[in-house]
């Protein structure tokens, strides 16, 4: 399995998703965001951070970048894209997720691991939660309460088309166990085809269970699986 | 020709920053303040004799770039 990992300026997660997809055996390349051609890719990863410093709107400019013409041909030919953090905020500007991701609502940069409900086993990147129902992940995130009218919330819902909600130990989503304030405590959505999932949560920087916890490799294991 | 747009939060949208705001005006003492938006400004210098096409410009910027129309509305001043 090929991936490739697109660099901003001001993408500080690119190295951390470059060395998972490494120990899971995926030959990554880094692609700088002014390249005009994607390496041939079965896998797009549009990693975390602050790219061109947050300017405007998270992920605004960035959607505007040159290289991401070719990354929204290759998600509409059916193509893996993943955005983490960042990503998801970039892919949402792109318009290839639906939605907003808005400031946190207590206006606290919030880093933490958190619980999350997976919503969504049905797809390329998350076949292996199965059974696994709660899972643990960090976040660190100013902008990540996901916004969207009631009528994509609904689509969302109704497609299943949620596939991480903010949850407590025991698996409840409600407003104590929501961190920023995200409408119905998502944490991360697909698009109808499935083949491009946004997330606020970093499985890349939980792959070790000895460092920190490995509930991040099974999203990996999960990709090489359907591949 | 400069042209200037305001963008703001759509008012179903939660404006945290503009509640603090609010709340730390009502706390200085300005009892009689109700509500508090907080938006974006942008000036714009365009190389336009005609208002109507600076307008239609200013219109589509905003559309692409500079408001997100999930969440924010715009509005448009010739200056």
């Amino acid at each position: 399995m090929k991936s490739a990992v697109i660099v901003f300026p001001g993408s500080n997660c690119d190295r951390d998703i470059s060395v998972a997809l490494k120990k899971f055996q995926i030959k990554n390349e880094m692609v700088w965001h002014d390249e005009s051609d994607l390496p041939k890719s079965d896998l797009v990863v549009l990693p975390g951070g602050f790219s061109y410093g947050d300017y405007l709107r998270t992920g605004c400019i960035a959607s505007k970048s040159k290289i991401i013409n070719d990354v929204i041909k290759h998600a509409e030919k059916g193509g893996l894209v993943l955005g983490i953090c960042n990503g998801f905020q970039i892919l949402i500007e792109t318009g290839l997720l639906p939605g907003a991701l808005l400031r946190n609502k207590k206006l606290r940069f919030i880093s933490k691991n958190v619980y999350l409900k997976v919503n969504n086993v049905n797809n390329k990147f998350c076949l292996n939660y199965k059974g696994k129902k709660i899972i643990k992940l960090p976040i660190a995130h100013n902008e990540g309460n996901f916004f969207a009218q009631e009528k994509i919330l609904k689509e969302l819902e109704d497609s299943d088309l949620i596939a991480f909600k903010y949850c407590d130990v025991n698996g409840n989503t409600n407003e104590a166990s929501n961190p920023n304030g995200s409408s119905k405590n998502i944490a991360g959505i697909l698009n109808v085809n499935k083949n491009i999932l946004g997330m606020m949560p970093h499985p890349e920087r939980h792959i070790d269970p000895v460092l920190s916890g490995d509930d991040g490799s099974f999203m990996f294991e999960s990709l090489l699986k359907s591949f | 020709m400069k042209i200037s747009a305001i963008v703001t939060l759509k008012k179903e949208v939660l404006d945290p920053q503009g509640k603090v705001v609010n709340q730390t005006l009502k706390n200085m003492g300005y009892k009689n303040i109700n509500n508090v938006r907080q938006g974006k400004y942008f000036e714009i210098e365009i190389d336009e004799t005609n208002e109507k096409n600076a307008k239609n410009t200013m219109e589509e910027i905003c559309k692409k770039l500079l408001a997100n129309s999930i969440i924010e509305d715009f509005t448009i001043n010739l200056k």
